[in-house]
């Protein structure tokens, strides 16, 4: 699955997801004006924000004469559904959220949250960033991050793969090899 | 009067020898224990007989993790299965009966060989350190209970802090010659330039068998690790 930059279709869908966190600095960040208006230069036609366990809600919003549609939802069962359906996704920095968008082969922005304690989420989202597999970024630098962004300079992620483990565990119990 | 004496002396020498000599007996087998951990399994036997595992289950991507690695290995000899998860996790465990269910679909296995199981935490997250030694206590006796009772040839954990202590306990079993087991870490791919604290301990303390890492950052830092690539 190619990145969706160049889609003819009208609907280009940017999906907000903070996973079961709560991360109202992110929500906050992207019900700002600047940022849907960055949005809209972008060519993206739709917001789609999922909030999780955060308090702070955004304003819906419906499409007309060219803004921005928002939505938000707290939990959904259907985020894989919102991941395929995405042009862009801004994902929070845990490894489930992160390797899903990736796997789905969407661009992906992933915002830190520096508010967490052990703060040991940033070290694989800068990893993957030095890697150009997705693009790092704090709520303040967001905005910048959208603006300067350059979608065709990420490199697909290659899927991981196990059985070098699985080897070594079954050599080390003294399994002969497959 | 000078008889008993002597025997007096003589009963507390013998009881300070017996000891001594139980004390350097059981640190002579914790260091035998550590020396022949990380060395492969010798016995033949081993190859055709299947091991009971443990596989310890985290929160979100640490399961997920844990299912990729479980899918590419080959059940038929880690059985039967055993699952811990933290009693306030369920999520973990509905994934690991996901996995099981589609062995049995798949005719990869022929039958369900696993268990499920929940274990106390010793702490949560915010919990007060008053209570917290009370419930470090419960879980202590929790975890030696669910050992005693399951007594793996394997455990595979990958991260959660709830490993430290079964593993703890697994080693504990092999000094003391109730079971020999083979612990398999696999710190989680989140982890790039440091080990998480579980990983640590069990590094350090040599607890693990095999400590398996997915960012060669990591192996530099950690020599005796293996560098596995990432999982995910």
């Amino acid at each position: 699955m190619g990145y969706t930059e160049g889609n003819e279709k009208p609907k280009r869908i940017v999906f907000v997801t903070v996973g079961t966190t709560c991360f109202d600095k992110l929500v906050r960040a992207v019900d700002a004006k600047e940022f849907k208006h960055e949005l809209l230069r972008r060519g993206y036609t739709h917001l789609r924000i999922q909030i999780g366990r955060g308090t702070y809600t955004p304003t819906k919003s419906v499409r007309e004469d060219g803004s921005l549609d928002v939505d938000y939802f707290t939990f959904s069962s259907s985020i894989a559904d919102h991941l395929r359906s995405a042009s862009l996704v801004i994902s929070h920095a845990g490894s489930g959220s992160i390797f899903e968008a990736l796997r789905l082969g969407k661009p992906l922005i992933v915002v830190v949250n520096e508010d967490l304690m052990d703060n040991h989420q940033s070290e694989l989202a800068e990893e993957l960033a030095e890697r150009k597999h997705l693009y790092c970024a704090h709520p303040q630098t967001l905005n910048r991050t959208i603006a300067d962004m350059n979608l065709e300079s990420l490199l697909p992620y290659p899927p991981g793969d196990a059985t070098p483990v699985a080897e070594l565990i079954n050599r080390f119990l003294g399994y002969p090899d497959d | 009067m000078i008889s008993t004496c002597i025997l007096d002396t003589m009963a507390s020498n013998l009881t300070i020898n017996i000891m001594i000599i139980t004390i350097t007996i059981i640190v002579a087998r914790a260091f035998y224990v550590i020396y022949r951990t990380g060395k492969p399994l010798i016995t033949t036997k081993a190859s055709k007989t299947a091991l009971s595992t443990l596989v310890v289950l985290g929160s979100g991507g640490h399961t997920a993790e844990m299912i990729n690695l479980l899918s590419v290995l080959r059940k038929d000899r880690l059985t039967p299965r055993f699952y811990i998860a933290a009693a306030t996790d369920d999520m973990s465990l509905q994934k690991a009966r996901v996995l099981e269910n589609s062995l049995v679909e798949s005719g990869e296995v022929k039958e369900l060989s696993a268990e499920f199981m929940q274990i106390y935490r010793s702490r949560e997250v915010g919990q007060s350190y008053i209570t917290s030694v009370l419930t470090t206590l419960m879980a202590t006796a929790d975890a030696l209970w669910i050992m005693i009772r399951i007594r793996p040839q394997v455990v595979l954990c990958n991260g959660p802090g709830t490993c430290v202590p079964l593993c703890i306990i697994a080693f504990l079993f092999k000094v003391v010659g109730i079971r020999w087991s083979s612990i398999f870490y696999i710190e989680s791919i989140a982890r790039v330039r440091r080990l998480s604290l579980s990983g640590l301990l069990l590094y350090k303390l040599r607890i693990a068998d095999q400590f398996f890492v997915q960012w060669p950052q990591l192996l530099r830092k950690y020599p005796r690790a293996h560098y596995v690539g990432c999982l995910m």
